[in-house]
């Protein structure tokens, strides 16, 4: 706790002392305010009496001071009372205090969205592999809690635009939708009227599918290259990706781990007559090589 | 003080001074050797004594002296015979100190000797064991080591291309957005995991895979739970795995509770780790001739070629063991403790547990790396 929270803290604490002690007081209170008003919102308080006196509004992390004249307004501009919760209104002055609750509502306009898109990358498509959760801020950084509708957004260049509208429950709301089958970069976006947030949601190939090698002799080694290399919806897998070439001859094997260069890995390994030659990327196998030569 | 007093301080003194003189005439070599000095009679006046001799000098990083005693020594200079043991390049050697040395006769004539020698080097990872057969010849009154020096490994001049992958990160800035998107950390999964009880304690082998399309730094934890699925003890990979996974690369791993009991063990919770790391697709390492050795001596040799062109500083080479239905039965690994230089061969041998030896029927090798330009 910073030292100004803390200090206001204990200004409020003594405030709502005086104030419980004056209970009876503030029933009969001679101050006239809404009951409720809209975060940021200009409004006035109007006292009675006479004499100068000083007016208090404390509430969650805010507190304001007016010096006032009895039987005048005090006028409380727009923006000043910016965070919603329940606050208090006190008046002091010569005569006993007088108290009012004031509740201060989150503003009725969405100015921001804090949008959530998990994950930020993710193979070609899985159903129901993305999520997006949105929660709505009023300007001052309230939480909106009455019900507003989200429309959320997954577009893609090669495909058609998946949408879907959630109405926002305790000024929450989320939603699932699936990968594509091309790999890119596809924009997530969440909206509520001109609101919008966006997110990036990399869509990338699969393990590989239907992995071919080819053999062919290299002075006393076999150079072993494999087809381009993609995924079981044609998307290309990406350079970089391990390819492991094992050839077993006699009781003795040789293995290389080569990572794919423009679309394909290829390597040379010595050439033993009668070697079976194997190619793998991760748990998927691809095709097997007898070498005669 | 009374007499008995007085003759007890007599006879401690007597025996001190003899002490003294006893170790001035006839010091031990190894002693001697760390004292620094030749003594008053030549130590070297046996063959094992010689080698003892130049075992302890290496021990004290007593190039000079060491090199000074050989009887081949004008066959290679002394900076040559100090890169032999402590590696021409950077490697795990080079900081490494001699914790204790062997010395076996193999055979001996009145004139020359071959000697064994075994020397035990503790370095960052562990103990690292080099052998030595040396000749011993006889010059007068004393004996003088031939040493086979190993000369740096002649790499042909070459260009080699390198135009392998690097991936960089960029991560979010300080001041961004609550809810803004970071970079998502690599998926990984362990296609495989295996328990077993040894003599040690509890064993968890089993492999990781780097699904995604990005590099991994990876580790794996495993917690041991009891019937209660309360935990009994959990423990990390440590350095038996390897780090860094390019995208659908399979790393074994392996972890051990010592004097854990598996009957104690009701479940096991797998925790792997990865974060998102930069990283390098160069160097690839060949695995060359990998054999499995049969019992009594089981064990995995062959050799790694390092294919790229800069210098791989340490090479750990881990190793996978399968029974016949495909499932692992056992991981070990061997870090090399000399530098891989471009396209030159460096053998491995890693020791396999007797009696799991004639379960293996197959196996699968993976080198990790680390190079001083630090990528990988």
């Amino acid at each position: 706790m910073t030292g100004l929270s803390a200090m206001m803290c204990c200004a409020a604490m003594v405030l709502v002392s005086l104030a419980a002690g004056q209970a009876a007081m503030a029933q009969s209170s001679g101050l006239t305010l809404p009951s409720s008003i809209a975060a940021g919102s200009a409004f006035s308080i109007q006292t009675s009496g006479s004499g100068a006196g000083t007016l208090y509004i404390v509430g969650p992390g805010q507190v304001i001071k007016r010096d006032v004249q009895g039987g005048g307004a005090a006028f409380i501009s727009a923006g000043s009372l910016h965070n919603a919760g329940q606050y208090l209104v006190i008046l002091t002055g010569n005569g006993p205090s007088e108290t009012q609750a004031l509740t201060v509502t989150p503003a009725a306009q969405p100015a921001a969205l804090s949008f959530l898109a998990k994950p930020s990358r993710l193979p070609v498509g899985l159903s129901d592999g993305i999520t997006g959760a949105v929660y709505v801020f009023d300007a001052y950084q309230n939480l909106i809690t009455a019900p507003e509708p989200v429309n959320f957004e997954l577009s893609s260049p090669a495909q058609p635009e998946q949408t879907r509208t959630v109405i926002t429950r305790n000024g929450a709301a989320w939603t699932e939708m699936n990968s594509t089958a091309h790999q890119g970069n596809d924009k997530f976006v969440a909206r509520i009227g001109s609101v919008t947030s966006m997110r990036v949601v990399e869509q990338v190939p699969g393990d590989p599918c239907g992995l071919q090698m080819t053999a062919s002799p290299a002075g006393s080694e076999v150079k072993l290259a494999t087809a381009p290399v993609r995924d079981c919806s044609g998307n290309a897998v990406p350079d970089g990706t391990v390819v492991t070439f094992t050839e077993a001859y006699g009781n003795s094997q040789s293995t290389v781990d080569v990572p794919i260069k423009r679309g394909i890995a290829a390597v040379e390994m010595p050439a033993h007559p009668g070697a079976l030659i194997s190619v793998a990327s991760g748990v998927v196998m691809g095709n097997q090589i007898r070498w005669e030569r | 003080m009374n007499k008995s007093g007085r003759l007890l301080a007599v006879i401690l003194g007597a025996v001190t001074v003899a002490l003294i003189v006893i170790g001035t005439l006839d010091p031990s070599s190894t002693a001697l050797a760390y004292a620094g000095g030749q003594g008053l009679v030549p130590s070297s006046s046996t063959p094992e004594l010689a080698v003892r001799d130049l075992a302890a000098e290496i021990g004290m990083r007593e190039w000079g002296r060491a090199y000074g005693s050989l009887a081949n020594k004008a066959e290679f200079t002394e900076q040559n015979f100090q890169n032999d043991l402590t590696g021409y390049y950077l490697s795990l050697r080079t900081y490494a100190t001699l914790d204790h040395f062997q010395v076996r006769p193999l055979h001996a004539t009145a004139n020359d000797a071959e000697m064994r020698l075994v020397l035990y080097w503790s370095t960052v990872v562990g103990t690292s064991v080099s052998t030595r057969d040396l000749h011993v010849v006889r010059d007068g009154d004393h004996w003088d080591v031939d040493w086979p020096v190993a000369k740096k490994p002649d790499v042909p001049p070459q260009v080699i291309p390198v135009n392998y992958l690097r991936w960089d990160v960029i991560y979010p800035g300080a001041g961004d957005d609550w809810g803004e998107q970071n970079v998502e950390a690599p998926h990984v999964r362990i296609v495989d995991m295996h328990p077993v009880q040894r003599a040690e304690g509890v064993v968890i082998l089993g492999e990781l895979l780097n699904e995604d399309i990005v590099p991994a730094y990876v580790s794996v934890n495993a917690t041991l739970l009891d019937k209660e699925q309360h935990p009994i003890a959990s423990a990390g990979s440590f350095d038996k795995i390897s780090h860094i996974l390019l995208p659908k690369q399979v790393t074994p791993f392996f972890i051990i509770f010592p004097n854990a009991q598996l009957s104690d063990v009701k479940s096991i919770r797998m925790t792997p780790f990865s974060t998102l790391v930069p990283a390098s697709a160069d160097p690839v390492i060949a695995i060359d001739n990998e054999h499995l050795n049969p019992v009594p001596d089981p064990s995995l040799t062959g050799q790694v070629i390092n294919q790229s062109g800069q210098v791989v500083n340490v090479a750990h080479v881990l190793g996978t063991f399968y029974d016949k239905s495909g499932q692992v039965v056992w991981v070990a690994g061997e870090y090399l403790d000399r530098a891989l230089l471009p396209q030159t061969p460096e053998a491995f041998d890693i020791h396999i547990p007797e009696d799991l030896a004639r379960d293996i029927s197959s196996e699968r090798t993976v080198v990790a790396t680390y190079s001083e330009r630090g990528e990988q």
